[in-house]
């Protein structure tokens, strides 16, 4: 009968041959690994983008070979026009926001963690999550195809604001074809973020194993799932807006470019768009986006924290989670502050405004859980704690400068300085980075296996700790003094006493670029040479460690699994998994 | 400190399905799909939920487009909706009656009331012809569009009026294609009713999503 094949948890036959087995897989851990390799490319090209930039703007004479070779025009001789400078940073924000931190901590540690940490077999739409993948890695292809044709990447920025991105070619080099791959790149991103998404809320509401409760969820877990909604809802908004830019750009539709607009000479033949509409559509989907880079770093650091300091965090699962669902639900109504000085209404200004300070108050709460939580704590050190100790940090050193953001009359000045790209760099790019940092050195062992180098992790840890503030904490205090964002040049008066310190942060960068390679080395030789893992190196607790290490195809190998409490079973050295029925320790 | 004894899981087995993969390879025996039986929790009724809830939204941002795009704009005309809409509205809600037959003979055919596959195949074929009809007629309405010389970039309403009805029948395409892969499972007697249930359910908020979309053109275009 149907009753009796379905309780030996029959799951679709481990599969055959290379191809299906590690090409297009259906498999969870190997499409989630998947991810986190395209991330890792991803990552790496952005990095070596910024170092140019970073090059350029401390010796503007200076030579790079390479980009003479790979764009004759945006780089004569080596020496890029102020136009590929741009080109060069749209790219680079477009690969870390999309393809890094959006991919990484969600796509890539979600598909291999949650289904195991549910209790479940697999995604409960295996074939679209592959489908996924390979959207998401076509998408990424056709982005980097913009830097070799001939034009080269677009120059509007990951923001892409008409109507610079809506007129097409006539609007600067890269604006023709570049601009058209770089929508095409981020709908296809959408699409597949929209099927990610809708894999992670059904496997969490439907495929929970027996008594794993909502209240009994691993915090990452938690993480996803709300992520998973503000995903949904935010990349539905923008599959839409890139369809509109598109029309305008192919069609001839004027949705964002106004009447009357000359662009080299040449007026456009467009009429009545409003670039403004452009800004809320786009921002509506931006603001909950730097959330959705986020949500998942508070649920990894969340996860992790309380296996190393031997203690439920403070408040339980339900303040930290709470807090995640307001800062999600909150995203959605704070949009206008990226938009204080477009001309905007002033009265909108101030409506963005209060929701923007309300919002950090489930912040600054969800910091205080993990600070408090360490009170007291019978604290293990091992690096990814570390690294979530540095995510906290940083957090909170960007949150600072959030407040100063969030008032229309300081960021009148603020708007557009390097002030802002310091901010966001810590909140955003650096604090996802290291959160993603810490699950990479807590999962690899489940991931692949082996364990990683302690002694070289933790080098790590501290050049990328001392690296991050030196770039940004600088980036910050020449914003202050007023110095221009997007600009390739020290163009202003003001700005030329500035050298030494953007010489400084270029110097510091690629320091913390190289401290990089130390994490490369270690990953590809622990995964080869590294001892063998056990099964629960860390004395955790959630499901994922009641597993082999790697685990087997359907994830516990034919087991079913019963849940009896609450991920946070610590007690100083004893812990208690998720499994075990003990009564022992009172935990949460 | 107090022990805490652990709570047995408590929700009920009967309501549950604890397969590890929603029971979606739950093998009917022998091909037979009167065993099968459905469990209250089937993945494929959540994921239309929440893909509709991603759809809404969508449209909810082209409305908010629509709407601050005519109030920045000078002049705005209005264009008449090509006449065919009001009866190709009919053809669509029909739609959905026909689906709604059809779900009644399914249920009956795999309880083994109805022996005969096909009187529910009849009416999900009605339902996908009138899909289609549905999709002609919107077709005439774009080629009436165009014989008054309006086209996509004309001007804004026809632009929005292109964009709207396009989206919606692309949609629409989709839920043909769930009708198809309904009609495939039946034939081959391995139809579950939750993905019946599902292809309804979307179905029938596209019929819904029309009627919006048919008084936001109507007032607004
Ligand atoms: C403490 C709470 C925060 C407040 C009050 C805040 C406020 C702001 C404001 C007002 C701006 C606009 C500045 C301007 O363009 O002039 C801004 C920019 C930005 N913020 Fe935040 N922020 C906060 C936290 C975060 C977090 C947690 C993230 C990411 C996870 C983030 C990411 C960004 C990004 C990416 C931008 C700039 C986008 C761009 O223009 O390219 N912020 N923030
Ligand atoms: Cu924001």
């Amino acid at each position: 009968m149907a009753e009796t094949t379905a309780h030996a948890a029959v799951h679709h036959a481990p599969p055959q041959g290379f191809i299906r087995k590690y090409i297009f897989s259906i498999d969870h851990k190997v499409i989630g690994i998947q991810y986190t390799t395209l991330s890792l490319v991803a990552a790496f090209i952005g990095m070596v983008l910024s170092w140019a930039m970073r090059i350029h703007l401390a010796w503007p004479n200076a030579h790079i070979p390479i980009l003479g070779w790979l764009s004759p025009n945006g780089a004569p001789g080596g020496v890029m026009t102020p136009e590929y400078y741009l080109s060069l940073m749209t790219m680079h924000g477009t690969i870390m926001a999309f393809f890094v931190l959006t991919a990484a901590p969600m796509a890539g540690y979600g598909n291999f963690m949650l289904p195991i940490q549910v209790g479940a077999a697999d995604m409960a739409f295996p074939r679209l999550n592959m489908a996924s993948f390979w959207v998401t890695f076509i998408g990424f292809l056709l982005a980097c195809a913009t830097f070799f044709i001939p034009d080269g990447p677009p120059l509007s920025g990951w923001t892409a604001y008409a109507p610079l991105s809506a007129v097409g070619s006539v609007a600067g080099p890269g604006q023709g074809w570049g601009q058209n791959l770089w929508g095409l790149s981020i709908a296809l991103f959408c699409v597949a973020s929209l099927l990610g998404s809708l894999n992670f809320i059904v496997t969490t509401l439907d495929l929970r194993t027996k008594g794993m409760k909502l209240s009994r969820m691993a915090l990452s877990t938690w993480a996803w799932f709300i992520n998973a909604w503000v995903s949904l809802l935010a990349f539905a908004v923008l599959l839409p807006t890139c369809l509109l830019l598109v029309l305008d750009r192919l069609a001839g539709t004027s949705f964002f470019i106004p009447g009357g607009l000359v662009f080299n000479d040449q007026l456009q033949p467009h009429s009545g768009g409003s670039p403004l509409l452009f800004q809320h559509l786009f921002w509506f989907f931006g603001h909950p986006e730097v959330y959705i880079i986020i949500l998942p770093a508070f649920g990894i650091v969340s996860h992790i924290m309380p296996t190393f300091i031997r203690k439920p965090l403070v408040g339980g699962w339900k303040v930290i989670t709470f807090a995640e669902i307001a800062v999600g639900t909150l995203s959605f109504v704070v949009w206008g502050h990226h938009m204080f000085v477009s001309g905007m209404s002033p009265y909108m200004a101030m409506v963005f405004s209060v929701p923007t300070l309300f919002i950090t108050i489930p912040s600054v709460i969800a910091v205080l859980v993990w600070v408090f939580s360490l009170y007291g704590a019978n604290i293990r050190f091992d690096t990814p704690l570390l690294y979530s100790l540095g995510f906290i940090s940083l957090f909170i050193t960007g949150g600072i400068g959030g407040f100063f953001l969030a008032q229309p009359s300081t960021d009148s000045y603020l708007h557009a300085t390097s002030f802002v790209v310091g901010h966001f760099h810590f909140t955003m790019g650096l604090s996802a980075i290291f959160a993603t940092f810490a699950g990479f050195y807590y999962w690899f062992p489940k991931m692949f296996g082996r364990m990683l180098n302690e002694k070289l992790g933790k080098l790590h840890f501290w050049l990328s700790f001392i690296g991050v503030y030196c770039v940004f904490i600088t980036m910050q205090l020449t914003g202050m003094t007023g110095a221009v964002r997007r600009y390739s040049a020290l163009v202003d008066d003001f700005m030329v006493p500035l050298l030494p310190a953007y010489r400084f942060m270029t110097i510091a960068a690629l320091l913390l670029g190289a401290a990089q390679l130390i994490f490369l080395y270690n990953a590809i030789w622990s995964r080869f040479k590294g001892p063998k893992a056990p099964d629960n190196p860390w004395g955790a607790t959630t499901l994922e460690w009641d597993t082999t290490s790697p685990p087997p195809f359907d994830n516990f190998g034919g087991r079913q699994l019963i849940v009896y409490h609450g991920p946070m079973q610590y007690d100083g050295e004893k812990s208690e998994m998720q499994t075990s029925p003990a009564p022992s320790i009172a935990g949460t | 400190m107090a022990t805490t004894i652990p709570e047995p899981p408590r929700i009920s087995d009967r309501l549950r399905d604890y397969s590890g993969n929603g029971g979606k390879n739950w093998i009917p025996a022998a091909g037979n799909a009167r065993v099968l039986q459905d469990r209250r929790f089937n993945p494929a009724q959540t994921g239309i939920w929440v893909a509709l809830a991603a759809i809404t939204m969508s449209f909810a941002a082209l409305t908010s487009a629509l709407v601050v795009r005519q109030g920045v704009s000078v002049g705005w005309g209005h264009i008449t909706l090509p006449p065919i809409l009001f009866s190709n509205t009919f053809v669509l809600l029909a739609s959905s009656v026909t689906l709604e037959f059809a779900r009644r003979r399914v249920t009956s055919y795999a309880r083994g009331i109805e022996s005969n596959k096909a009187v529910p195949m009849g009416w999900l074929a009605a339902t996908l012809f009138l899909g289609l009809l549905f999709i002609a007629g919107q077709y005439t309405a774009w080629l009436q569009l165009k014989s008054q010389g309006l086209y996509l970039a004309t001007n804004t309403n026809s632009s929005f009026f292109y964009l709207f009805t396009g989206v919606h029948a692309a949609h629409i395409l989709g839920g043909l294609l769930g009708l198809v892969y309904v009609m495939s499972k039946l034939h081959r007697s391995v139809l579950r009713r939750s993905t019946f249930a599902a292809c309804a359910q979307y179905w029938h908020f596209m019929d819904a999503l029309w009627l919006y979309l048919l008084l936001l053109l109507w007032t607004r275009i």
